[in-house]
């Protein structure tokens, strides 16, 4: 192949994903005036963001006039373990209001309150009905406003084209080399500035909630590249997924179910997340069934239930039950609102979990509970940036959405995603704007690059046998689940690192059905470079943090340490392969702190902030 | 327990059915099955998936003959001994074996003039009430699985996409034009450019939909209705006159 005649396409600014981070980033760029390229795996549409279903968290004090952007920072803050990058949780408070409301000019229409404003719900780990929703599809109304926005800003789209990896000139970002799904043809992007907005890599754990998209491509493109990871022992295992029938195991069922008044029960009939609450949210959280009723019913006063704690509580509490042999008939616990909402309520509220039910396990969800187990649901950690611009240690290389890192800390807090996507889309493209404008001179393509890329990318398709994609990545995804699960021991981390170095080897000996058009085999065996770099530096940092804290649980190490407040895990490609070092946080400007730490009462009744 | 599976392997240019026979499991569905056999038997067989839960409308194909949800359809709808027949979407062009390509659904979605909201209240809200905008959420529940346009006979059969717009962008409008805050008016190019006339009600469209939107009644015939008042139609002349409408 001559590789000086690769199909050729340049941009000042290349978007790589169409999800909400991506979408957001594109709109701002092209309103920015910047030639602005987009590209995703999929079609138009279909990224993850279309899955969401809880809601949008934005602290406008609609349902609840207590409300007020403080008191969001402080339930991010302390979800997050007090790990999070404290500039990136106060601009996500600040601005989330204004981004949810510049939606609905876009054209979401959010389910409304009886003033007919935006309506808000109740979540884990939100002190306030916070999350802004349309029933239990909001990821769907918000990727499809974006995406009917987005086709009228003259934003090139390129639909069903993967990113294989970034093209360097001395260092800072000179393009992108990717792949049409369609025909296997490869295509240069040259840009000024690439953003990554390629979600996670739940794909490495055979339990998830996520599509064959998350095999964690940004993380492994900017990793290759030489950017920073973050964070990225704290995987998200969400409370609630599917349990039954198998092939659906993982799929997710909304915390809105849990929202909405749904209560988790064990093969006893007891409410047993009673017996869970940690000392953190003790005085924050209702500890009788009457006060937990009381507060469904709206009493003001009435403090949570127990089964809204965050969402690493009660996934260790759903196992823990399991494990003790009180777990539902197929392994899991009991999901159940039939015997708290009328029928009428839930299929208002929550009506594609009634259809997932009916017509996945043949279950009706108002007649009797669902079965639910923890299932790896998404990435706290990611690619290392720069609070305020998004931009990596690479100079033109920015990240956002899921698959950059710091924004969530140690744990996530449920509808503080779809509100990141935006915040920090929009960020995004104002960083790149300001990036592109200060750029003295072009950054020149190096062809070497492209050629190396390309090989490493038809050798899969050249052998004559090797190993097949699909089954390896099976037993990527079984060491995962084993050995870097819920909870984690030093002996098994270094274990499943053992087992990680063998895949790897065979990763370089995968081989796919030699036509490269639409050919899901060679597809797969591409994802998989990625999901290595994805697993093996969940692996490496969750080694390397010897505490338990948010959704890292380590068996060998109990509890917080009081070092493990200081540092975060960061990963870095060096000549002797992956490094997982400690890097210390700076102290946080007193105005935040003070207000993490502050009482609800102090905070309470302040009006929002911009 | 082993079943069989009959499934379109091709191109633009020819192709062909190809069995496979692959051991099922309780509970699983139709997709689980073309990815049985991708694994064990054609790893390049070509298929679209993303949520594997019915969210995305990625997964679309023709199963027997009728057009469907890959993830959301299982297989014990059929009988045990039933060779189950999987093919690609008929009313667009393949790409290949269940790959069908849909750009044109895409192009259309920039012809429609998108929403002109009014200014926002001076408390810096817009206010828009449950009641006013329930029959809008209906339509905006659509995962663009474009089944509908697969089962429309106006595109399907005719190959008439000069003069339709088709169903899922007939609610795309039924959406915009029902927006309590929109201050555009979509009328005339609903009849002019994207063809309401067309669409004489056999409410194929709505039979097919994964996500139950009353398609044809609630979202087609209130927009025809509207057209009506402005123009004539006569399908919706004679549908006023056998309803007795008006
Ligand atoms: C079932 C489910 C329910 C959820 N519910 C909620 C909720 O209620 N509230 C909430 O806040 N969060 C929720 N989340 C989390 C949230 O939806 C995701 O974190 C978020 O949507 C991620 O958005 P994103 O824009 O970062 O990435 P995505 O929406 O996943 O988009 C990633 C994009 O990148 C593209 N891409 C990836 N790799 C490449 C590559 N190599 N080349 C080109 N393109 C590429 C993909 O094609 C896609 O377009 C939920 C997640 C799931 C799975
Ligand atoms: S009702 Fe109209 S749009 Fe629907 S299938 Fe029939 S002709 Fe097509
Ligand atoms: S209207 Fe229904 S059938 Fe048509 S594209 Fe939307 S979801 Fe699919
Ligand atoms: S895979 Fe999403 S609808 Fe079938």
């Amino acid at each position: 192949m001559d590789f000086s005649d690769i199909q050729t396409v340049e941009h000042d600014v290349l978007v790589v994903g169409a999800g909400g981070a991506g979408i957001r980033a594109a709109v701002e760029c092209a309103q920015n005036g910047l030639n602005t390229g987009m590209i995703s795996k999929s079609l138009l549409g279909k990224a993850h963001t279309v899955m969401a279903e809880g809601g949008v968290a934005a602290a406008m004090g609609n349902v609840d006039s207590r409300d007020n952007w403080k008191i969001h920072f402080r339930d991010t803050m302390r979800g997050g373990k007090f790990l999070n990058q404290w500039r990136m949780a106060e601009l996500h408070a600040k601005q989330a209001p204004e981004r949810v409301r510049e939606l609905e000019e876009w054209g979401a229409v959010f389910d409304r309150t009886e003033n007919g404003l935006i309506n808000q719900r109740n979540f884990g780990g939100h002190r306030y009905p916070r999350l802004a929703h349309v029933g239990d599809r909001t990821g769907l109304e918000i990727l499809r406003t974006l995406q009917d926005f987005c086709i009228h800003k003259g934003i090139h789209t390129h639909m069903e084209c993967t990113g294989l990896d970034l093209v360097l000139d001395n260092g800072r970002v000179a393009g992108l080399v990717g792949y049409w799904r369609e025909t296997g043809r490869f295509i240069l992007f040259k840009a000024k500035a690439v953003i990554f907005a390629t979600g996670g890599g739940g794909k490495a754990w055979r339990i998830t909630s996520n599509s064959w998209e998350y095999s964690g491509d940004g993380l492994g493109m900017a990793y290759r590249a030489g950017a920073e990871l973050i964070d990225m022992e704290f995987t998200q295992f969400h409370p609630t997924g599917m349990v039954w029938p198998p092939s659906v195991r993982g799929i997710l069922v909304t915390e809105g179910v849990r929202g909405d008044g749904g209560i988790l029960k064990n093969s006893d009939g007891k409410r047993f997340m009673f017996d869970y609450i940690p000392k953190i949210f003790a005085s924050e959280t209702a500890d009788t069934v009457e006060e937990a009723n009381l507060w469904l019913s709206g009493d003001r006063d009435a403090r949570r239930p127990p089964e809204l704690l965050t969402r690493d509580v009660v996934a260790r509490a759903i196992k823990a039950e399991v494990e003790a042999g009180r777990g539902s008939p197929n392994g899991g616990v009991f999901l159940d609102i039939a015997s708290q909402q009328s029928a009428e309520f839930i299929k208002r509220k929550l009506p594609s979990m009634y259809h997932q039910f009916k017509e996945l396990a043949v279950i009706d969800i108002t007649e009797v509970p669902m079965e639910v187990g923890p299932t790896l649901h998404y990435f706290m950690g990611g690619i290392r940036v720069d609070s305020n611009s998004q931009e990596t240690n690479i100079p033109g290389l920015f990240a956002c959405g899921e698959c950059a890192g710091g924004m969530h800390g140690a744990n996530r807090l449920g509808g503080n995603s779809l509100s990141d996507l935006l915040v920090f889309g929009k960020l995004a493209g104002d960083g790149v704007t300001n990036y592109i404008n200060n750029l003295s001179n072009k950054p020149q393509i190096n062809n070497l690059k492209i050629k190396e890329i390309i090989t490493s990318a038809t050798d899969i398709l050249n052998r004559d046998e090797g190993i097949n994609p699909f089954v390896l990545h099976e037993k990527l995804q079984e060491t995962m689940q084993k050995y870097v699960g819920i909870v984690r021991t030093g002996d098994e981390l270094q274990l499943g690192l053992e087992k990680l170095e063998k895949i790897k080897e065979d990763v370089g000996r995968v081989y796919a059905h030699a036509s490269p058009q639409y050919n899901p085999g060679w597809n797969e065996a591409l994802d998989l470079k990625n999901l290595m770099v994805t697993a093996e530096a969940v692996t490496k940092a969750a080694f390397l943090r010897e505490e338990s804290r948010g959704a890292h649980t380590r068996l060998d190490f109990e509890g917080e340490s009081e070092e493990g407040m200081k540092y975060n895990v960061v990963i870095r490609n060096t000549s002797s392969g992956m490094v997982a070092e400690k890097r210390h946080r700076e102290e946080p400007p007193k105005e935040l702190s003070d207000i993490a730490f502050a009482t609800l009462s102090e905070l309470e009744g302040e009006s929002s902030g911009s | 327990m082993d079943r069989k599976f009959k499934v379109w392997r091709g191109n633009k240019k020819s192709g062909e059915f190809i069995s496979y026979s692959v051991a099922v499991e309780q509970g699983m569905v139709v997709l689980d099955a073309v990815h049985r056999i991708q694994t064990e038997h054609a790893s390049d067989l070509a298929v679209r998936w993303n949520c594997k839960a019915g969210k995305c409308g990625s997964c679309s194909v023709e199963i027997n003959g009728k057009p469907k949800l890959a993830c959301m359809t299982r297989l014990n709808d059929y009988r045990e001994d039933e060779e189950i027949t999987i093919q690609p979407i008929k009313a667009f062009p393949i790409i290949k074996d269940l790959v069908a390509d849909f750009s044109w659904n895409y192009e259309q979605n920039k012809r429609i003039q998108p929403l002109k909201i009014r200014a926002r209240d001076k408390d810096g809200n817009h206010r828009m009430f449950q009641r006013d905008v329930e029959r809008i959420q209906e339509f905006r529940k659509c995962i663009e699985c474009f089944l509908c346009q697969d089962v429309c006979h106006v595109l399907r059969d005719h190959n008439k996409k000069d003069k339709f717009i088709g169903p899922r962008f007939m609610i795309r409008l039924a959406s915009l034009e029902m927006h309590p805050l929109d201050e555009a008016d979509r009328i005339p190019a609903i009849k002019e450019e994207f063809g309401a006339g067309m669409c004489n009600i056999t409410r194929c469209c709505t039979d097919v939909c994964p996500e139950h939107i009353q398609i044809t009644d609630n979202g087609i015939i209130p927009l025809k209705e509207r057209v009506v008042d402005k123009y004539y139609d006569p399908v919706m002349w004679l549908y006023r006159k056998i309803f007795k409408r008006n």
